[in-house]
């Protein structure tokens, strides 16, 4: 009986012994060392895990900054402190990364472009929607306006105004281009702020058939690149294209003649001044006059 | 087991596992002869009608075409021509509107109100005396899609590759969505057609069997298909099949006919068979014998908005509007238009567009079909694992779907499911489960774009 005992702990106890020696070991042989420096970038680092610095990751982008082959300003979201603060414990230059942001290259809301006919039921976000018809809007290319792209933000730093558009709050937005990938129509830029002269519109229509379409559309009638420095902008696929390579040529005069106000001259915020508006909801309407 | 006596068959009836019975309504249009649409002003052809690369026009404006004529040609090997389905001239080429709500490439003439609209004269081949490869160009020039909707290029799916041999010849003729009856009336109608379009594919493809699936509720279509062959003298079978939705989906048909599962992600050739649409055997044939390519097809107008339900052959590229107004207009209580039919139709958001080569039947519906009901939450009742007919689990992936789990929907096997909206029709709580794939499809599609761009 004790003998039994005995051979079972015993057993168990040379087992214990046995594995702790493995583990010893393998803690020492097959130790991988991690620069310590890592973990303390990364507890400085918001942990939005966004992707607007271009790694999968804050973890990813801690290790590069460690590395050297980042710079700390490339994180967006972390405020100008933040930033300083990782520049200053790792001894790096902080860098300087230009401010950028999205922009919707759509002006078309319900005010501009009309509907063509009602979406009911179903899921109501644009993917719904644009999987179902294409958009029920006249004009193909432009914004749905039912707000996939405010729900995903991760910053809060897009609200629909009281036009049905998508507003990027420029101070708030991290460009880190969720709202490019979950647009259907491909609407979103991330664009630096410097960049201020901007075609809202990308329907490929040009002149009255475009205009039908929205009030707001590019027709593609060429003025923009008449008043501006040759080069600047070029006429591609019905649709008046800005060359940013010679973005300090831009200037204002470009806008002037336009007879839609497709083409706009920015100066931070997109569609300033409008008011917010809550995610629309559906309504139930019939084809009276099809 | 389950005989077709209710439907007059004294036969055993054959079926594939899970799927569902919607409400049929058939009783609107089956009846009525497919009549021919009067020519129209002007037509419109988008050049991507079919799977594949688009088109490249060959017409510039102001060209005269005659009917017929090819006015585009295939741009690679998965593409086919494009011909005018009338004689006339060349508006524009440039963007018009597609019945997927998109704008794209295509063509718009003008018909010539004065013309007799006879084919234009051109030099067909006869089949029984060309090579395979031969035939599979004429095939390809002559535009010839598969009509069952995907619009897939025919001579894509009759080229066999070389390892391969094709034991089964089947016709799908089980027109499984509820109210259309084009291919019904195809069967009926075209009778002969069919047949020497099946002799003309069979005469390249050599299969041991020729199977035609016809669903029960076509038991007059059985007994033309039936008498027709002995009298041509020309060995078919012709299998009714259980009336059940998506039995038309050719993965289900040769599951219940040949009682063989195609592989995810292979194609029924794997299996030994080649599946097409009835409608396109009869278009193979018109091409050869009476020198018409595809520039019709029979198009079921339906639906309890409609004034008078038909089967009409239309002219590709006629706009939906005058279709529709050919069939008696809408009822003002029409609250959705789809193209196809009711269980995979796309809705429209306007009648401004043409018919095209995958359209089988433009049907309007009134608000006593289209509900709008409240989605309530998943109760795992499982009618959806029941329903599907891949086996799929659409309740797992409708939840990821939910929470955006894009890679996790993949992982499902999202991208098998071929859209036949089964589950969402049997679902109790509403939930629009082939919408959400949709979108699911349509975000891995993107993200592997992207991914491959790098």
């Amino acid at each position: 009986m004790i003998q039994e005992f005995i051979t079972g702990v015993g057993i168990l106890v040379g087992l214990g012994v046995f594995f702790a020696v493995v583990i010893a070991v393998a803690y020492k042989r097959l130790r991988v060392f991690e620069d310590p420096r890592i973990d303390e970038v990364e507890e400085m680092l918001p942990h939005a895990n966004c992707g607007a610095c271009g790694q999968p990751g804050c973890r990813a982008f801690a290790e590069a900054l460690v590395k050297g082959e980042a710079t700390p300003s490339k994180c967006t979201v972390s405020s100008a402190e933040g930033v300083e603060r990782i520049a200053n414990y790792l001894g790096v230059d902080a860098g300087s990364e230009e401010k950028r942001v999205a922009r919707l290259l759509c002006a078309g809301g319900k005010n501009e472009a009309h509907n063509l006919a009602d979406y009911r039921g179903g899921l109501r976000t644009c993917r719904g929607e644009s999987v179902v018809t294409g958009g029920i809007k006249s004009c193909t290319w432009g914004c749905l306006g039912l707000g996939d792209c405010v729900e995903v933000c991760n910053f809060d730093a897009l609200y629909m105004n009281e036009d049905g558009l998508p507003t990027v709050i420029a101070d708030k937005c991290t460009a880190c281009g969720d709202c490019v990938r979950i647009c259907p129509k491909g609407l979103f830029e991330i664009m630096p702020l410097s960049q201020k002269l901007v075609v809202q519109c990308k329907s490929l229509l040009e002149g009255d058939l475009a205009e039908s379409k929205c009030s707001v559309a590019c027709t593609a009638c060429g003025r923009c690149v008449a008043d501006s420095v040759p080069g600047v902008i070029e006429i591609k696929n019905n649709l008046a294209v800005v060359n940013y390579d010679l973005n300090e040529l831009t200037k204002p005069d470009a806008i002037r003649r336009c007879p839609t106000g497709a083409i706009v001259w920015l100066e931070g915020q997109q569609f300033a001044g409008s008011a917010q508006s809550e995610l629309p909801v559906g309504r139930v309407e019939r084809y009276e006059n099809y | 087991m389950i005989f077709g006596k209710k439907h007059g068959l004294n036969e055993r009836l054959l079926t594939f596992r899970h799927g569902v019975h919607p409400e049929e309504y058939k009783e609107l249009s089956d009846h009525c002869a497919i009549e021919r649409m009067p020519f129209v002003e002007m037509y419109t052809l988008p050049l991507s009608q079919h799977l594949g690369a688009p088109s490249r026009a060959i017409v510039r404006k102001g060209q005269e075409v005659r009917r017929g004529e090819l006015i585009a040609e295939p741009a690679s090997f998965v593409s086919v021509g494009l011909h005018s389905p009338v004689d006339g001239t060349v508006v524009s080429v440039g963007l018009v509107d597609q019945p997927n709500g998109q704008m794209a490439p295509g063509i718009r003439i003008k018909t010539d109100p004065y013309s007799p609209q006879r084919m234009a004269e051109t030099s067909i081949p006869d089949p029984e005396s060309i090579s395979v490869g031969d035939f599979l160009k004429a095939v390809q020039w002559a535009g010839i899609v598969g009509l069952g909707g995907a619009a897939f290029p025919a001579h894509v799916k009759f080229s066999i590759p070389k390892d391969k041999t094709c034991k089964y010849l089947m016709l799908n003729g089980c027109e499984c969505e509820p109210f259309l009856t084009a291919d019904h009336r195809v069967m009926l109608e075209y009778t002969r057609d069919l047949l020497d379009g099946t002799r003309i594919l069979q005469h390249f493809v050599q299969a041991e069997r020729i199977i035609i699936g016809v669903e029960a509720n076509k038991a007059d279509a059985v007994a033309a298909l039936r008498q027709t062959a002995v009298e041509m003298n020309f060995p078919v079978e012709v299998i009714p099949l259980q009336v059940k939705y998506p039995q038309g989906a050719e993965k289900m048909m040769i599951s219940a006919i040949l009682g063989e599962e195609v592989p995810s992600g292979k194609l029924p050739i794997d299996v030994g068979a080649l599946v097409t649409n009835v409608g396109t055997i009869a278009a193979l044939s018109q091409y050869f014998r009476q020198g018409k390519p595809l520039i019709e097809r029979v198009v079921t107008v339906t639906g309890t908005a409609v004034k008078r339900p038909a089967n009409v052959l239309v002219p590709i590229g006629t706009p939906m509007r005058e279709v529709v107004d050919y069939c008696g207009g809408l009822t003002s209580k029409t609250v959705r238009i789809l193209l196809g039919g009711p269980m995979m139709g796309v809705s429209q958001k306007t009648l401004d567009v043409p018919v095209v080569k995958g359209t089988s039947g433009i049907l309007l519906l009134t608000d006593r079909e289209v509900q709008d009901l409240d989605t309530y939450n998943c109760i795992r009742c499982g009618r959806c694992v029941d329903a599907c007919p891949i086996f799929l689990n659409p309740a797992r992936m409708g939840a990821m779907a939910k929470q955006k789990l894009w890679d996790e929907m993949e992982a499902l096997n999202v991208m098998d499911c071929f859209e036949c909206a089964s589950c969402s029709y049997v679902c109790p709580s509403a939930i629009p489960l082939v919408q959400s794939f949709r979108i699911g499809k349509s975000m891995i599609r993107e993200k592997k774009a992207r991914e491959a761009g790098k």
